[in-house]
C-alpha cells in the first residue's frame, strides 16, 4: 500500500534539460527508446484485446436476446435462453454486503490503529493486517466453506428463522432452507476478505494528514474522537471513499472466495440465505461445460464483458474521487 | 466512565465537555472492538489452516504425484506444475513490466498523452478480476489451439503481474534523485546507459520488491488457471499440454467429498499461504534494512 505515485520529479528533470533533445538522439538511444515505448505498447494491446475480446465473444449473445440480455431473468441451458439478471444481482447484493460489513471493520481498525493503540501494538497489527490482505482469496473460500457455512446452516438461519418467521419486512429476507450458502455468507467471506485491505489503504491515507492539524485539534482541548471525526475524517473523505470503492471492486470480480460458498443457483430473490450464483462464480462453474461457439459460452463472455465494465467503472470513481485530495 | 463533579476552586462540570468525553469512550471502545474482531476473525482463519494443514502434511504429500482417492497420493506434481507456471509467467512479466515502468518513469513527462494513457490502463489491468484476464487468455490462446497448455496459464499470469511491476518500477525510478541522472549526463552517458547502469542499478532494491511481490500475488492465483493450464492428475512437464498446480488443485479436491483429498487440499492451502506470506515477509525485511 505505499505505492505512491510522484510525478513531479519528471517534470523538474525536463525543465532542467538534463534528457538528450529528441533530434540529437544516437543510435542505441532510440533503440532503447523504442524498446521500452514497445513494451508500454504491448501493455496498452493486452486490455485493449482483453476487452474487445470479451465484447466480440458476447457479440451473440447480445445480438440474440438484445441489449435487454443485462436485465433478463433466465439463465436456462436446457431451453438455450440466458440473461445475466441473476448473476448481476448476486454479485451486486453479495458486494453491498461485503462492504457494509467491511466497512466499520475497517474503519474501526484504522482508527484503534492511528490514534489509540500502543505503538508497538500497532506495529504488529499493522503489519498482520497488511500480510492478511495478500493472503490468496481461494484460502478466504476454503475457510468459509468449512466454518461460516456449518455456522449459518446449524446457528445463524435457524435462529432467524425460529425467532423471525413470522415478522413482516424481515420474514421475506431470511426465508429459505438451511443450506448455510447464499449473498449474506458470500457477503461474509468477502467482507473479511477485503477488510484487511481497506484497513490498509485508510490507515495509510489517515497517516498521511499533517501532524500539524492533529497537534492544533489536541491543543484546542479535543478528544480523540473529536480529531477523529472532525479534523481526521474530514481531511481524508476522499481518500476513504477511494479505499471503500477499491475493496468494493476487489468484491465485485472476486471468483474463488465467493464459488465456494453462494451455493451457485440462478435465480433472482431477496432472500440473503437461499443459494443464489454470482457472474465470476458462473463463468468460473459453467465454462468448462460450455462447447466453443454456443449460445451460452457467447452469454458467458458477455457476462464477463459487463462485470470488466463495472470494474472499469469502480476504478474510474476511485480515481476520481482520490484525485481531487491531490 | 466516571463523571468526577468535585468543584473545587470554582470550576463547574461542563454537560458539553461531558458528552464528548462519553463520545470518546464511545468511539474508543467500538474502534478497540471493531480491531478486536477483525484481529480474531483473522486468527481464526490462520488457526484453521494451520490445524487442518499440519494435519495433512506429510512427506507423501510432498514427495507423490496426485492419485485416485484412497490411493497414498500427494500433491507433488502441482507443486512442480505452480512453481513451473509461476516462474514461467515472472520471466515474461519483468522484462515488459521493466520495460513499461522505465517508459512510464524516463519518458513518460506530464505532457505525454500516450504514457497518461499506458499509466491508466496498467491501473486498469491492477484491477480487472482475474478470471477475465483466464477467459482472454483461453480465447487467444486455448481456443485456436484446441487444448489447454501449461504456456496459456502461464501467460495468463504474466498479464497478473505486468501491472504490478510496472508501478513499482515507475516508483522506484522517481525517487531516484535528478542529479544522479544529470551527473550520468555530464559524465558523457547516453541516456540508456544513465537509465540502465544509474538509475535502475540505484533503485534495484525496490523493483526487486516489485517482482516478488508481484511473484506473491501470482502463485496463490486460482481463476486464471481454471481455462488455461486446466490442471493435470499426472505428472507432466510439457508446456504444450495441461499442467497441475496447487492452486486449481485445492479448488479441485476442497469440494471433494473423499476424506483424504479434503486433507490434501487443506495441506496444499497451507503450503501456498505460507509461501506468499513468507515473501511478503522477506521484501518487509529487506526494506527494513535496506
Amino acid at each position: 500500500m505505499t505505492l505512491a505515485t510522484a510525478t513531479q520529479p519528471t517534470e523538474a528533470r525536463d525543465k532542467a534539460g538534463v534528457s538528450h533533445s529528441g533530434s540529437r538522439r544516437s543510435g542505441p538511444d532510440t533503440a532503447f527508446h523504442l524498446l521500452v515505448a514497445a513494451s508500454a505498447l504491448l501493455v496498452l494491446v493486452v486490455l485493449g484485446g482483453l476487452v474487445v475480446l470479451m465484447g466480440v465473444g458476447g457479440s451473440q449473445a447480445f445480438r440474440t436476446f438484445g441489449l435487454g440480455f443485462a436485465f433478463r431473468d433466465v439463465w436456462n441451458p436446457v431451453a438455450d435462453q440466458y440473461g445475466a439478471w441473476a448473476p448481476l444481482f448476486g454479485t451486486i447484493v453479495s458486494t453491498l454486503i461485503g462492504v457494509i460489513i467491511a466497512l466499520p471493520l475497517a474503519f474501526g481498525t484504522a482508527f484503534w490503529l492511528t490514534a489509540m493503540a500502543p505503538p508497538r501494538i500497532a506495529a504488529i497489527v499493522g503489519t498482520a493486517v497488511q500480510l492478511l490482505a495478500a493472503v490468496p482469496s481461494i484460502i478466504f473460500g476454503m475457510w468459509g466453506f468449512f466454518t461460516i457455512v456449518p455456522f449459518m446452516a446449524r446457528t445463524v438461519q435457524p435462529f432467524l428463522t425460529h425467532h423471525f418467521k413470522h415478522v413482516p419486512g424481515i420474514r421475506f429476507i431470511i426465508h429459505g432452507a438451511p443450506f448455510g450458502t447464499g449473498l449474506m455468507t458470500a457477503g461474509l467471506v468477502l467482507a473479511v476478505m477485503i477488510a484487511p485491505f481497506m484497513t490498509a489503504v485508510m490507515r495509510d491515507v489517515f497517516a498521511a494528514m499533517p501532524n500539524m492539524l492533529r497537534e492544533s485539534a489536541y491543543g484546542l482541548g479535543a478528544t480523540r474522537w473529536d480529531v477523529m471525526w472532525k479534523v481526521v475524517v474530514p481531511w481524508s473523505r476522499s481518500g476513504m471513499i477511494g479505499a471503500i470503492v477499491l475493496g468494493m471492486g476487489r468484491a465485485l470480480g472476486e471468483t474463488m472466495a465467493v464459488t465456494f460458498v453462494i451455493g451457485n443457483v440462478t435465480a433472482v430473490g431477496w432472500s440473503l440465505f437461499a443459494p443464489r450464483s454470482t457472474v465470476a462464480s458462473l463463468i468460473a462453474l459453467q465454462f468448462p461445460e460450455s462447447p466453443a461457439g454456443s449460445l451460452r459460452l457467447s452469454s458467458l463472455l458477455a457476462l464477463g464483458f459487463i462485470l470488466m465494465l463495472l470494474s472499469f467503472a469502480s476504478l474510474a470513481l476511485a480515481r476520481m474521487l482520490r484525485g481531487d485530495t491531490k | 466512565m466516571s463523571e468526577t463533579t468535585v468543584s473545587t476552586n470554582g470550576w463547574k462540570p461542563n454537560p458539553r465537555a461531558a458528552r464528548r468525553r462519553s463520545a470518546d469512550h464511545l468511539a474508543t471502545a467500538f474502534g478497540m472492538v471493531m480491531a478486536g474482531i477483525l484481529v480474531l476473525v483473522l486468527a481464526s482463519i490462520l488457526w484453521t489452516l494451520l490445524s487442518r494443514g499440519l494435519a495433512g502434511l506429510s512427506a507423501a504429500a510432498i514427495m507423490k504425484p496426485m492419485g485416485p482417492p484412497g490411493s497414498s497420493s500427494g500433491l507433488a506434481n502441482a507443486i512442480v506444475g505452480s512453481l513451473i507456471q509461476t516462474f514461467l509467467a515472472l520471466l515474461m512479466a519483468t522484462p515488459l513490466g521493466l520495460g513499461c515502468g522505465i517508459y512510464l518513469s524516463e519518458y513518460g513527462t506530464s505532457t505525454n498523452k500516450f504514457a497518461s494513457c499506458v499509466r491508466f490502463v496498467s491501473d486498469v489491468l491492477m484491477s480487472v478480476p482475474s478470471i477475465l484476464v483466464g477467459l482472454f487468455v483461453y480465447q487467444v490462446m486455448v481456443a485456436p489451439f484446441g487444448h489447454f497448455s501449461a504456456l496459456a496459464g502461464s501467460v495468463a499470469l504474466a498479464i497478473l503481474a505486468v501491472p504490478i511491476i510496472v508501478r513499482t518500477t515507475e516508483d522506484m525510478l522517481r525517487l531516484v534523485p535528478t542529479s544522479m541522472r544529470e551527473a550520468g549526463a555530464a559524465l558523457g552517458a547516453t541516456r540508456w546507459r544513465v537509465t540502465l547502469s544509474l538509475c535502475l542499478r540505484s533503485a534495484k532494491t525496490g523493483v526487486l520488491t516489485g517482482i516478488l511481490l508481484a511473484l506473491a500475488r501470482v502463485s496463490g492465483e486460482t481463476a486464471p488457471l481454471l481455462f488455461t493450464s486446466l490442471g493435470n492428475q499426472n505428472w507432466s512437464f510439457s508446456l504444450n499440454r495441461p499442467m497441475a498446480s496447487l492452486p486449481v488443485t485445492i479448488y479441485q479436491y476442497a469440494g471433494a467429498s473423499y476424506e483424504d483429498w479434503v486433507q490434501l487440499a487443506w495441506a496444499g492451502a497451507l503450503l501456498v499461504t505460507m509461501g506468499v506470506l513468507a515473501i511478503n515477509i522477506a521484501v518487509r525485511v529487506s526494506a527494513r534494512r535496506g
